[in-house]
Parts: C-alpha cells; structure tokens; sequence
C-alpha cells in the first residue's frame, strides 16, 4: 500500500495545495487499492474510475491555469449508494432499483462535484438503509477490515469500511438512527450525523423523512469537520433544510481545548447491557478529559428507556410511506404476472421480488402502525415519546454542554449472528437513535481496542446547530488519544492482504 | 402476545402491495408479534397531555419565489421508466375485466 493514502484527508488535500501530488495520482493510487482489496472488503456497489480520473485530471488542469480552487479541490471520495448521481447507478441497496442512473444529483453530490472532489464510486449499505450490519443489502455485505469475519456496521458499512480500509480518505453517510456513527464505532472511524437540516436531503434516497440526515464519515476528526463544511447549507430543495449557517467546523476542530467544558454522561446510557471493554475505554476517556480541564456530569434521561421502542413505530410508518414510490411505474424493476393482470397485481409482484426481506418486514409493520384503530396507541404514543426524549435532552443540556455515551453497546458482532433475530440487531442502535428522534447531532469517535481486540467508540451529543462543539470536544479528544498511544486509531488494524 | 395473525399480515401485505407466500406470511406473523410486542409498552410511557413531536425542527410554511427554475425534461423524467410511450409512463390496466 502506498504511504500516501495512509495520509489523512487534510493532509492530503494539503499535498495537492502544495503541488506534491496531482489529483490523478492521488485518485489513482486509491483506485489501485480498491483493485488491490475491494476484492474481499466489498465497500462498493460502483467504481467509476473513468469519471473520477476525468474530473481528477480536470482539477489539476484548473490548478496548473492557476485557478483559485476549493481548499478539498482534487481530493476523490466515495459516496453511499442512496444519494442520486447522474453519471453512476443508484441503488440503495436494492434489486428494485437495480441499474438505475437518476436524471439529477443530489444536492450533495453536486456539493462535491462543484469543490472538485473526484467520486471514486458508490458505497454498499443495508436494503434502502435499513440495518445495522450491511447484511441486508440485496448485493451482499461488506466486511470489516479489522476483521473480515466481522460486520462493518450498518446501514453505511460500506463507506466505514472504505476509509478503514484506505480505498478513501472520505466517505458520506447517511444517518436516520445511527447509520453512520454505528459503522464508524466498529471499524476504528469517525463518523458525524449534522443537526436535522443542517446538510440537504435531496436527492436522498428517503428512509425515515423526519429522522434521515446526511453526514460526514473519515479516519479522523478534522476530516469529518472540513466535509461537513463542503455539504452544509442552505438548499431550497430540501424543505426541512435550515435557513442558517452553523459556521465552520473545521475551525472548530482545530481548537483543542476542553477547559471548563461541562460534558454530562447520560445515565442511561452506560453501565448496565454495555460490554465490559467498551465501558472501560468510555471510563478511561472521560479522564482523560477531566484531566484535561473538563467537567464531568451525569445527567438523567429517564425516557431514553422508551427510544427504541420509538423508533421501531416512527421509522417503519415513515418507510412505508416513503417505499410506496417504487410502484414499477417511474423508475426501477417491473415484474408482470401472467396473464392479463391490472396494475394492482403488478405493482405486487414488483415489489415482492423487488424488495428484500427487512424491507418487507418493516413496510408491513409501518403499515399496520398506521392503520385505522392502531394509530393512535402505536404512531400517536410515538410521537409523544419524541416530545419527552426532547425534553430530556433540554433538561440535560441545561447541566451540560456536550453528552457522552458509548456509541454502541458492544464491538462488532459476526456475520450471521443476529440475522434471524430483528430485535437483537435493533438494540445495536440504542445509544444512536435518541439524538435522530430530537434532531440533534453527534459524533462518533473512535475510543480504542475492546473486547476481542476489536475497536470501540464514544459518541458525543450537542444542543441542535451546535455541530462545533462536537468537533471540538472530538478532536481534542483524539489527540489526548493520539498522545497516550503514540498513533492513531487506525494504525492499530491489521494490514489487508493485497491482492495481485 | 399481541394480535398479528397470518391473516392480518396478509392484509397488511395487500394494503402494501407486496405479495407474500406463506413461508413470509408465518415467519413475519411470528417477527412482528415480538417487535410489537417489544414496543407495546410505549402506550404506558405517555400519560396525559404530552403533545406529539412530528418533526424535529420544526418548520411551517417553507415557500419559495414563484419564479421559473430549470426542471427534468420529459425525456429524463422518463428515462427510469420500465416502459413509455407519447411522453408518458405506461402501465397496466388501473380495472379488472369484471
């Protein structure tokens, strides 16, 4: 592997700034790695090399014109196969939209293409975001670079596993109860879920409309704080994006300094159904950073007992509606009965063979948690849970300037082991899913080795468009990390057998 | 234990136009009787007068200027289409013969 990927984004990018690396060499050399390890990781659904070297070979002709370019100019990154691009298959996921290429980008895509970042290629996920393994994709999993045994988190398995793995310094996630922060947590990488609007959603394959949120995953915190900025912003498309700027997250990263930072530990959240060496790790860093002239707190968030329970009726009502989309009519597969039948009978056997098993499960319990009769104890209970979880966050926000929890209870599991157990494979998602019913944003970072020498990670939770806060407490953070351990998170994974 | 029977996911699987054979049928009754059974509690967890949070951030009224912006031509809105004709998505007959 060549040293220059294992180089973080930033450094990278500065790389390219400097004139030491031209944008195809550094897309190059990543596309090389994918050739050399995509092979067993299985990140991507799509590479696109053609496209990337095009807009790779693009931004150096501007740079040598002398052009005043993007501070991320030239860097490529890989992109979750649920946001819309115009020149790659689109398939979150699913058999059902297999072979697709939008008509428009996503606004963030169009982000990235507008600050010259070349796309490598579109990464693997869970059946239209729906898993917290990568073990529901209709194209198979992903695996974790740490261990290729092992799952890479889910729904975004593929973008943790493609910059854990260095087939790219970045990656976009998208997060509706944990899918990018639960990745990030088993596979050593940092990864943020923005404040609800905070980035837009269109061109967002939509799961879970008042809960999905586009983010930034990478090795460290900096990198996920200069994505963020590239993808923030106002978009008129998107009606839920907010008006405001939030500032820059990058400068926010480079204040490493948490003195009289009060960080409140939720009570629900640690201790009990947390594995012993992911508590230890999250003990050990809440010193750290009380030794570094934090506060500690424990703040109470009785409702957070009822979270999941949220969740699991707000997010199947939501994709049932949003999934109604794929009727065989506009875009994706058609599959026609025998005979002579009515569309009715199309649209279901479209969507029978069309959609995977999680998808199915969870559309007929969106639709019976919507049904006449049940939608007021199921979808209405719900929704008032999301009041009281609010609630607690403002209570808690009150005694503490940022939260901290582990990000998830235990380190990542094997392939199979909860594939047949929905339930089990839902509690994966119990630390994440509170900050996506109250529209806040959270970082997770990674927190060191836990059990079976697997990575573990924090989370840390901020008042909704207080995003800064977050990269700061995570940054400062990583470099007490970096300090004790004497190199990075991901200097602690095994090298990937190269493939020639 | 809660109430999905293998008839009711068969409804449900009709409202939500997806066909099921009855392997699905018997093995999401019993899935979906625990996940609803896992989740009943919610009904206990809000008594009273809390309101109900739709959204997050909350946003009313998001308008834009009435101005003309570019938009998909009819020629991309149909590109995904699996089949089309005189600029328009064609399907299968809405009624039955009957």
């Amino acid at each position: 592997m060549s040293d220059l990927i294992r180089k973080s984004a930033s450094e990278q990018a500065e790389l390219l700034r400097t004139g030491q690396v031209s944008s195809v060499e550094l897309t190059q050399a990543h596309l090389d790695r994918t050739a050399a390890v995509d092979g067993d990781v299985h990140s991507y659904l799509h590479v696109g090399p053609e496209a990337a070297l095009a807009a790779a070979a693009d931004i150096d002709r501007r740079r040598a014109a002398g052009e005043q370019l993007h501070q991320l100019a030239g860097l490529p990154i890989a992109v979750k196969d649920n946001l819309t691009t115009t020149d790659a298959p689109t398939t979150s996921g699913s058999k059902i939209l297999e072979g697709w290429v939008p008509p428009y980008d996503a606004t963030v895509v169009a982000k990235l293409r507008a600050a010259g970042m070349p796309i490598l290629g579109k990464t693997n996920l869970d059946e239209f975001a729906m898993g917290s393994s990568t073990e529901f994709s209709a194209y198979g999993p992903s695996k974790n670079p740490w261990d290729l045994g092992r799952i890479p988190g889910g729904s975004g398995g593929g973008s943790s596993s493609v910059v854990a793995s260095f087939q790219a310094p970045l990656a976009i996630g998208s997060d509706t109860g944990g899918s990018i922060r639960y990745p990030a947590f088993v596979t050593g990488t940092v990864g943020a879920k923005p404040t609800y609007g905070a980035v837009s959603r269109y061109g967002l394959i939509a799961l879970a409309s008042s809960l999905d949120q586009v983010g930034p995953v990478s090795r460290n915190v900096l990198d996920s704080a200069l994505l963020q900025d590239v993808i923030a912003g106002h978009d008129p498309h998107d009606s839920t994006s907010l008006p405001e700027s939030l500032g820059s997250m990058a400068e926010a990263a480079k204040k490493l300094d948490v003195k009289g930072m009060r960080i409140g530990v939720i009570k629900q959240l640690n201790g009990e159904g947390f594995a012993a060496g992911v508590s230890a790790r999250f003990n050990e860093s809440l010193q750290l950073l009380q030794q570094a002239g934090a506060e500690i707190v424990e703040v109470d968030c009785p409702s957070f007992e009822y979270a999941i329970a949220a969740y699991y009726l707000i997010l199947p009502a939501e994709a049932s509606s949003n999934l109604a989309k794929f009727d065989s009519v506009r875009f994706g597969l058609r599959v026609t009965p025998e005979g002579t039948p009515t569309i009715e009978r199309v649209m279901a056997a479209t969507r029978e063979a069309g959609f995977g098993p999680e998808v199915k499960r969870r559309i007929i319990l969106g639709t019976y948690a919507l049904s006449s009769g049940y939608y007021d104890a199921y979808y209405g209970s719900a929704q008032k849970v999301r009041t009281l979880i609010q609630r607690d966050f403002d209570a808690a926000f009150a005694k503490a300037d940022v939260l901290v929890s582990p990000t998830a209870p235990s380190v990542a599991f094997k392939f199979g082991e909860k594939l047949d157990d929905p339930l089990a494979m839902y509690l994966n998602d119990i630390a994440t899913i509170p900050a996506n019913l109250a529209g806040i944003p959270g970082i997770a970072v990674p927190n060191g080795l836990a059990e079976e020498n697997m990575p573990s990670g924090i989370q840390f939770l901020a008042p909704a468009r207080e995003d800064a806060r977050l990269y700061q407490v995570g940054a400062t953070l990583e470099k007490l990390h970096e300090d004790v351990w004497g190199k990075r998170m991901i200097d602690f994974a095994p090298e990937l057998q190269e493939a020639r | 234990m809660s109430e999905i029977t293998p008839d009711l996911v068969r409804h449900l699987a009709n409202l939500a136009r997806i066909d099921v054979n009855e392997n699905e049928v018997a093995l999401f009754a019993d899935q979906l009787n625990l996940i609803v059974d896992s989740v009943a509690a919610i009904k206990d967890a809000v008594a009273g007068d809390v309101p109900a949070t739709s959204h997050p951030i909350a946003m009313a009224n998001v308008f834009r200027e009435d101005v003309i912006e570019p938009s998909l031509t009819q020629e991309q809105a149909l590109s995904g289409a699996a089949d089309s004709a005189d600029g328009r998505f064609r399907v299968h007959a809405i009624l039955d013969e009957e």
